[in-house]
């Protein structure tokens, strides 16, 4: 019987070939926009969530002054390189700790300039950051104790200074000098591209050994910032505050004292924004979802149609012996056939769409099994609920007037 | 002697009230058994077709007992008339009421459909009905590609599929020439004669009513007359023979 009911109801559909079609369009759209949405979200979460472990995770950056990477207003004290050796010596849970410090200034080699930023540190900062080389060497031990001339260039610096192939053994840039304001270093190493991240260009740096920045370029014994990178597997909330606390104990703040420097967690930043994307995917998703809603109504009000259009075929069928229950089934299911095939159809809309619009937004085309299966039965519920008015209508009928019905 | 097959006792049928109140039968008393030929006759407005709503078990009496092979009728629900009407009757109409764009065979198939039997059976027994009217071999037509008397055929069909008790036909001439009309009667008459299926027929055509064994005469919701056909017409006339 129900296998019956459902050949009749695709017959009915190819009937009306035409008409379906349109009745289901707005199904159609509705799940293919529903989905297109929340795959496109979640790519831009997944995209957000690689730059940040681009970053480096598990990563904690201390800064002086209470603004996330503020460099502190006038009498913030700064840290210094003791800070930093207390901190990998006297916290636990701490793979590394790397001081930075930094400042910015237009380097010139090859003929050519460019205005950058030029951080001061040790190899702990390549590590915790995630930073592999294109080419060349990171620091010796001797190189970073005496503050010697040397650098690790970043690949948009080397591209814009010396151009040609960004990487194998004939790399441009390697060995050559770079000039940074009044003194010169010998370029050892450059550093493998992380592309345009959402923090800004991270490839846009040059990197000399710490002493070397503070002896020769900004002539202060000044630590801008702490990268500590914590080992892994360590939980990050009691870690984070003994960090606070021995810190608060070298600033000499008393108990009152608000902290004078701030610590930033890169999960944290992570945390935040993947909800923040999360949010507002689905706030899209709830918009496309409207549409959905609306192909209901479309479907509904063709089915009200077409249980007119019928009245003498439901008036006969009541008559040779259907009870209301059959009659009330067979529109039904009419309605979720229609339904369910505009949900098929928007589903494979869906995926061309995502896959179009994930490749033009750059972001990675993730199918979501959940969102495909969720649409589709969201579909054909639509049909079920605006399929039951109009079915209760035609099982409700009158077989006598039904019959007479012209 | 056993129970009629269909037993009307002071059946009336009220419709609308107060100032549009409309009295269309005012106490019906009619018997009929297993295997008769009834012919129901008389003007319009007289009653006949809302008798015969009641005795398809498509409406049901304000007042009165009708008893359907013993059972009270007109204590039944809505679905358990469906069900007694899809074990036990079959219609014929004025108009055919066919489906469009489905094909003879899967017309004569609808009613089986509700039965529950299953494709194999339904596919047998529609091909054997359409056999039955002489219809073999027009199983794929649809109603369009038919004519009228082939399209009242493949009706008449649908309504003996089932191997009901009794086949209402509620003027199943009306839209036909009258060749096709006594063709049409000649396939009632051999049902009844041949099948022993009950056969209640609607007309205002002496023609046709002179095929029935008994006549019953309404008029103005009243049984006017109900006398039996001595001589009921055997054969078509001799125009008809040769189609």
């Amino acid at each position: 019987m129900l296998l019956s009911v459902l050949l009749l109801a695709l017959r009915s559909v190819q009937r009306n070939l035409l008409r379906s079609f349109l009745t289901i369009l707005g199904i159609v759209i509705g799940v293919a926009a529903v989905i297109t949405m929340v795959t496109l979200g979640n790519g831009a979460t997944t995209a957000i969530e690689g730059k940040i472990a681009s970053l480096g995770t598990n990563l904690l950056v201390v800064s002086p002054g209470q603004r996330i990477g503020g460099g502190g207003g006038s009498g913030v004290p700064q840290f210094t390189e003791a800070d930093a050796e207390a901190v990998a010596t006297q916290v636990g849970g701490i793979a590394e700790v790397a001081p930075q410090g930094r400042a910015s200034a237009t380097v010139v080699a090859n003929g050519r300039n460019w205005a950058t930023s030029v951080s001061g540190s040790t190899n702990a900062w390549f590590s915790a950051g995630n930073w592999a080389l294109a080419g060349g060497r990171f620091f010796t031990p001797d190189e970073q104790r005496a503050g010697a001339a040397v650098c690790i260039v970043g690949e948009t610096v080397r591209r814009e200074l010396w151009g040609g192939s960004p990487a194998g053994p004939d790399i441009a840039g390697l060995g050559e000098l770079l000039r940074i304001r009044q003194f010169s270093c010998q370029v050892v190493g450059v550093l493998a591209a992380k592309g345009q991240g959402g923090m800004g260009d991270q490839d846009d740096a040059v990197v000399l050994p710490l002493h070397t920045l503070q002896r020769r370029v900004t002539g202060n014994t000044r630590v801008a910032a702490l990268i500590v990178s914590m080992a892994e597997g360590a939980d990050s909330a009691p870690l984070k505050a003994s960090l606070r606390e021995l810190l608060r104990e070298r600033r000499q703040l008393a108990a009152g004292d608000d902290d004078n420097f701030n610590i930033f967690d890169t999960q944290q930043l992570a945390d935040t924004l993947s909800s923040t994307m999360g949010v507002l995917t689905d706030l899209l998703g709830a918009v496309a979802a409207v549409s959905l809603l609306v192909g209901g109504i479309g479907i509904m009000n063709i089915m009200l149609v077409s249980v007119t259009e019928r009245t003498r075929e439901i008036g006969l069928r009541l008559a040779v012996g259907a009870v209301e229950r059959e009659v009330l089934l067979q529109f039904l299911i009419e309605a979720v056939v229609l339904s369910a095939l505009g949900g098929v159809v928007g589903v494979l809309l869906a995926a061309l769409a995502s896959w179009g619009g994930a490749r033009l937004m750059a972001v990675p085309y993730v199918f979501d099994p959940v969102i495909n299966g969720v649409a589709l039965l969201f579909a054909a519920a639509i049909g079920v609920v605006f399929g039951y008015v109009p079915a209760r209508r035609a099982a409700r009928m009158d077989p006598i007037d039904a019959l007479r019905h012209e | 002697m056993t129970a009629p097959l269909i037993q009307l006792q002071g059946i009336t049928r009220r419709y609308g009230s107060g100032a549009s109140e409309l009295m269309a039968l005012k106490g019906i008393n009619l018997d009929v058994a297993a295997g008769e030929f009834v012919a129901i006759m008389g003007p319009s407005g007289s009653g006949k077709s809302t008798a015969m709503n009641i005795l398809g078990c498509l409406d049901t009496p304000t007042a009165g007992q009708y008893r359907f092979k013993g059972t009270r009728v007109e204590a039944l629900s809505r679905d358990q008339r469906a069900r007694l009407r899809r074990r036990y009757l079959g219609f014929v109409f004025q108009g055919f009421n066919l489906l469009a764009r489905t094909s003879a065979q899967e017309n004569v198939e609808l009613p089986l459909l509700y039965r529950g039997d299953g494709t194999a059976a339904r596919r047998a027994a529609a091909t054997r009905a359409l056999a039955d009217v002489g219809l073999a071999g027009w199983e794929r037509h649809t109603p369009a590609e038919l004519s009228g008397g082939q399209q009242q055929r493949v009706a008449i069909a649908r309504a003996i599929v089932t191997a009901p008790a009794v086949v209402l036909a509620d003027e199943p001439t009306g839209n036909l020439d009258s060749q096709r009309s006594h063709e049409i009667m000649g396939l009632l008459m051999a049902l009844n004669r041949e099948h022993g299926i009950t056969v209640l027929m609607v007309t205002h055509e002496p023609d046709m009513a002179a095929y029935a064994r008994r006549m019953v005469h309404f008029l103005d919701g009243r049984i006017a007359r109900d006398e039996a056909n001595p001589n009921p017409t055997l054969q078509a006339p001799a125009v008809a023979e040769a189609a």
